[in-house]
């Protein structure tokens, strides 16, 4: 018989940019596995993982949910590397990807990954057969770049559009994205706020720069957005458009802001080979009204999830993580329950009798 | 003729944190959240080979980035530079509400022809 069995004390080290959402994917399934946790927030938002933890601070026993704040070197590093823990599972960037991984190594110690990605976005020529509700719906997904302002793993960062519906079908795209409500993040009417942090923000217009130079262009956005009054100093960027060729910087790394860049293919063949053109390979949009191709093609791309005619929808029992340099191991769904078990296999003989050999 | 450089203000805190801690490297990340920041490391904290490419050396610290990586940013120069804010790295210089940036370029011919003949 196979007996399901915690790991034991698991460390996580969670980021800043979904702080209660990321939390929330990582806490309840290895403490529902039987296991003690030393969660690590990232440094840049400290406050939620405490004030959650003062809510639900009686429900475990002492000893079973930790939190840990402080930063990388001298908190999250001590964590990952630490003989006392039985496993790591960590979402962030590569370099740290590596470090935790080398670190576990030398206690033999499993992990989990989830690293980023830059994600293709498909449009094929179908979805212009018709000006109806599902039109509006692709062009609304292919706008999803902005939602909370970029700083998704899963940003559908690069679009790609079949080469006879471009023109038109980019018309309305930027049209919906200058149609983007900028404002303050407290008012219900606004759609975009500022970035986190001052170091994104700076960041976000270094790949402005590097993108111009390499040849892209801009088609709408392009710049730190300034607005008025105690808004002034927020780290608002313009949700951003700009159009090139996958070789460019801008369509290979993950910018982490409301921009998205976008270029052209002229089959299915030159989709998938773009699409697949990446490091990455966490999540990838497909939208088609033809019945093959709905399959076909999230067949053919190495990425962890595929949102077909639909996109940033994460239901609790749909498998989530990546290919590639976007890690392994898959959260929600049953499976991320068993990366925080482990198996024992009983074999109990009701046979009084020798085996006879010796 | 250099595909990296580093900043008066950068090279401040590079010496601030040899004096710390030794000899260091940096290695230029990717992907989520803190990724495209190159991070600052003592010597030997990460295992390097063959597939991390060493693109020059600031303030002599050697600064790598993975092959792979490397294949989309060799024709673009690098110059690394510190802004205020927080990260959530293992980098050294988090501690200090300071974080390394990366500004970039796109090489020049004359830089093509010598670096990526």
């Amino acid at each position: 018989m196979n007996i399901k069995e915690p790991l034991g004390i698991v460390g996580q080290i969670i980021p800043w940019n979904f702080p209660l959402l990321m939390l929330s994917w990582k806490l309840p399934p290895a403490l529902a596995t039987g296991n003690c946790v030393i969660l690590k927030p990232a440094e840049q938002t400290p406050s939620t993982a405490t004030l959650l933890m003062e809510k639900i601070a009686d429900v475990f026993p002492p000893g079973v949910l930790n939190v840990v704040h402080g930063f990388g070197p001298e908190a999250g590093k001590p964590l990952a590397s630490s003989g006392n823990i039985d496993k790591v599972a960590f979402t962030g960037e590569t370099t740290t990807g590596q470090l935790i991984m080398q670190y576990a190594s030398k206690n033999l110690n499993p992990v989990t990954m989830e690293l980023g990605g830059k994600s293709p976005n498909i449009f094929f020529n179908s979805v212009m057969d018709h000006d109806d509700a599902y039109l509006d719906k692709a062009i609304e997904g292919a706008v999803l770049f902005a939602f909370n302002a970029g700083e998704v793993c899963t940003c559908p960062s690069r679009i790609l559009v079949q080469e006879d519906i471009y023109d038109a079908f980019m018309e309305r795209v930027v049209e919906r994205t200058k149609a983007i409500v900028q404002d303050n993040p407290y008012d219900v009417n606004t759609m975009l706020g500022a970035q986190a942090s001052n170091d994104q923000y700076e960041k976000i217009q270094s790949y402005f720069s590097i993108g111009e130079e390499e040849g892209a262009k801009i088609l709408t956005g392009g710049a730190a957005a300034k607005l008025d009054g105690n808004l002034a100093n927020g780290f608002y960027i313009q949700p951003t458009i700009m159009e090139g060729h996958n070789k460019m910087r801008v369509f290979q790394e993950e910018i982490f802001g409301p921009v998205v860049c976008v270029t052209k293919f002229k089959d299915e063949a030159e989709a998938l080979e773009i699409a697949n053109d990446t490091l990455y390979g966490l999540g990838a949009g497909v939208w088609t009204r033809d019945a093959h191709q709905l399959y076909q093609i999230p067949r053919e791309i190495k990425a962890g999830r595929v949102w077909v005619n639909c996109y940033h929808t994460y239901p609790a029992h749909a498998p989530f993580g990546g290919y590639k340099k976007s890690g392994f191991g898959r959260e929600n769904h049953l499976m991320m329950m068993n990366h925080y078990r482990q198996t024992k296999n009983m074999l109990i003989s009701y046979d009084k009798n020798k085996l006879g050999f010796f | 003729m250099e595909r990296v450089a580093i900043t008066e203000a950068a090279i401040k805190i590079v010496n601030q944190l040899k004096a710390q801690y030794g000899a260091l490297i940096f290695h230029q990340s990717g992907g989520c959240c803190d990724g495209s920041s190159p991070m600052i490391f003592e010597e030997g904290e990460m295992y390097l080979d063959e597939s991390d490419i060493l693109l020059g050396q600031i303030e002599g610290v050697n600064f790598y980035m993975n092959q792979d990586q490397f294949e989309y940013w060799k024709h673009t120069h690098l110059t690394v530079d510190i802004t205020k804010g927080r990260g959530s790295s293992f980098s050294l210089e988090i501690p200090l509400g300071l974080r390394f940036i990366i500004h970039s370029r796109l090489l020049t011919s004359e830089e093509q022809k010598v670096l990526n003949p």
